[in-house]
């Protein structure tokens, strides 16, 4: 395998992850626990914002997160001619 | 059928199902035994990942403990299953690709060293028995109430069936034996979640039950109502947060990383075919986690409401069965401080020491009379907040089938992760300990032979903790955690992420973030409790929230003296790219 070709899928990957990383923080740590008196000023039916987040909207996030991640890497490994038979 | 009946045909029912399985699916390979052939559908990866990762904790204490604490709690909910992004983006595919069993043999290849591989075993045995401890107890706990056993028998039988499917099944037989628990736990969850729901909402799904308007009165949320409530009686208000910011940040980031680096869970990920596999099995294991954390959210709030609604200001010869029955078994207790006859449900303690202490006499209206002096305030009840998820459906009327479901739930909760962590200790000794360091010329077939002994052992050692459970099990689960965060995280982290990571960094990362968490999680759990308040913590950081620092600091140090130190030989160097892509790049198979 080439190094550049090496080099460029793994970019590409961290890439990726730094992403998806910066939404997980802010989804539970920002919004679930630094932001969250601010949050709940604001309503989401009977929930209070940050109280949603910090109880149902960040782990909503998470599942999405990785489906999106395993959907998103599938595609790195067929461009670098990397995936699995 | 009354409801002890049903219960027993529950239970019995689902027990042999556990033991058919195990019999369909024996093992009789070292790698069927350690990762079921890693011939695992990911979809039943993600079924038995959630059944391994979901214990006694998750199942019966979760919801009660948020139903306590109010939004305080979400710092589990959080950190249980934000953990799963952690390991799925950092950790499985990679782990996956490197092929072999176990997390020690990670740490022993990528750092050849058979001192990190031993470091990794002690930490690993001792994360795992820990666990198990607490598995026994809630198997204790369903069996002691709902088949009214001595405690002791009803441990001994769930270590007979985890011992049946654990000793002749290894992996293969556990993996299929936990999609099956997986799904009597999630059904045994979410019916009396839904049917309570409707009840109290006229939704029929949890989640939104919680957002919704009370069923005959839709001017006021339930939340707002439970609001009201908690504030009326002087109790924290049920959505507002309580502990400090810092503290519970970094509580969650300890739960978070330490859930990526568990041993049984990280293991699981090896059984799976391919790497694309590993990734999107670690998606379905938390959508098939998610249905159950976050309907226990709603199964709380509904539950403090039952529970205030039904109790307070009630008098006690008028207290519904569930309560006296609760009360036999230990789990509640009152203490009638202002002599009116009624229960009064307040803020605050109700007598100290805080776990109730009964005389073998009765007090004047009948209730267990207790040995405890009372506190200072008004409160009069003590809750013990296990019950929640096994009381709710009493509580809230459901009929018996669903109260006898819930009982064969938890125990599939109890023993599916119980004998996930005995696979892990049993592959510990026989394959890390034995074939890689002590004895390397065994064959395979003595080695499985060993594995047997190991998962025989091993289970035999949890009953014991089970029938005499040490009395620190709810301290050391912090340990866990924080062990699991600062030993694990940062070594298969920067294993994986940073090429020039060495033996000697990897190391001393790990001893580092071993003794300073553990030095100071005994210092406030053991050696000085009573200084176990904020005012004396680091940077107001709790103990269990302290993994998260001893990963920074564990972090730092691997850093540093990989700066210092010689950098791997191009061999492990080659070794880390190749498990940094899906398909092989080393040119050998």
């Amino acid at each position: 395998m080439k190094k550049e070709v090496m080099e460029s899928y793994w970019k590409s990957n961290v890439r990726l992850v730094l992403i998806l990383l910066f939404v997980w923080f802010s989804v539970s740590f920002l919004a679930g626990i630094v932001f969250l008196d601010f949050l709940n000023q604001f309503r989401l039916f009977g929930y209070k914002l940050g109280f949603w987040f910090s109880t149902q909207g960040s782990i909503y996030a998470f599942v999405i997160l990785i489906f999106f991640y395993a959907w998103c890497m599938n595609k790195i490994d067929e461009r670098h001619g990397v995936e699995e038979k | 059928m009354t409801a002890q009946e049903l219960t027993y045909l529950f239970v019995g029912l689902t027990f042999a199902l556990y033991i058919a399985i195990a019999i369909a699916s024996r093992s009789s390979s070292t790698g069927e035994f350690y990762v079921a052939g890693g011939h695992v559908n990911p979809i039943a990866n993600g079924a038995a990942t959630a059944a391994d990762w979901m214990s006694a904790a998750s199942f019966l204490s979760m919801a009660g403990i948020i139903a306590f604490e109010g939004a305080d709690g979400a710092r589990y909910l959080m950190g249980w299953t934000g953990g799963y992004v952690l390991l799925a983006l950092l950790f499985a595919p990679y782990l996956r690709k490197f092929g072999k069993y176990t997390v020690p043999d990670f740490v022993g290849d990528r750092y050849y060293s058979q001192t990190a591989r031993l470091v990794a075993v002690v930490c690993v045995i001792f994360i795992s028995f820990t666990y198990v401890a607490g598995q026994m107890r809630g198997v204790g706990i369903v069996f002691s109430r709902f088949l009214e056993v001595d405690i002791n028998t009803g441990v001994i039988i769930g270590m007979g069936i985890v011992f049946f499917y654990s000793v002749l099944g290894g992996m293969k037989g556990i993996t299929y034996t936990q999609v099956a628990q997986y799904c009597v736990l999630i059904f045994a969850y979410l019916v009396p979640a839904i049917y309570i729901s409707i009840i109290m909402t006229g939704n029929p799904v949890p989640m939104l039950g919680l957002g919704s308007t009370l069923e005959g009165d839709s001017s006021i949320f339930l939340l707002d109502r439970l609001d009201g409530l908690t504030d009326e009686l002087g109790m924290k208000i049920f959505t507002e947060s309580n502990k400090s910011m810092i503290d519970m940040f970094f509580i969650t980031a300890a739960l978070m990383a330490g859930t990526a680096g568990l041993p049984h869970v990280i293991v699981r990920f090896f059984t799976v075919p391919r790497v694309r596999d590993a990734r999107i099995s670690a998606a379905y294991a938390l959508v098939f986690i998610a249905l159950l954390y976050t309907t226990a959210p709603a199964v709380a709030a509904f539950a403090r409401i039952n529970i205030i609604e039904n109790i307070d200001s009630v008098s006690y010869s008028e207290l519904p069965q569930w309560f006296k029955r609760w009360e036999e078994a230990g789990l509640l207790a009152w203490m009638d401080k202002n002599g009116d006859g009624d229960v009064q449900y307040r803020g605050g303690a109700a007598f100290s020491p805080a776990k109730p202490i009964y005389s073998d006499k009765r007090g004047v209206n009948g209730e267990r009379e207790l040995i405890n002096e009372g506190a200072p305030g008004p409160n009069e009840l003590y809750i013990d907040r296990d019950i929640i998820v096994l009381a709710h459906p009493e509580i809230a009327k459901l009929p018996d089938w669903v109260v006898a479901l819930v009982a064969a739930g938890g125990l599939a909760a109890a023993l599916s992760t119980a004998a996930g962590l005995l696979l892990v200790i049993s592959t510990a000794i026989a394959h890390d300990l034995l074939k890689k360091t002590l004895v390397p010329k065994i064959s395979e077939k003595q080695e499985l032979l060993c594995a047997r002994y190991a998962a025989a052992v091993a289970v035999l050692v949890a009953g014991l903790f089970g029938i005499n459970p040490p009395g620190f099990v709810a301290e050391v689960v912090a340990f866990a955690f924080g062990l699991a965060a600062a030993t694990f995280f940062p070594v298969i982290f920067l294993g994986i992420f940073y090429k020039k990571m060495n033996k000697e960094a990897a190391i001393s990362a790990m001893v580092t973030g071993l003794i300073f968490t553990s030095s100071y999680i005994v210092y406030f759990k053991f050696i000085n409790p009573s200084a176990n308040t904020e005012a004396n913590w680091w940077f107001g950081i709790s103990p269990e929230g302290i993994g998260t620092l001893g990963m920074i600091l564990s972090f730092f140090v691997a850093l540093l003296v990989s700066r210092f130190t010689p950098s791997p030989s191009a061999e492990i160097q080659a070794l880390v790219e190749d498990i940094r892509v899906p398909v092989n790049t080393l040119g050998k198979s």
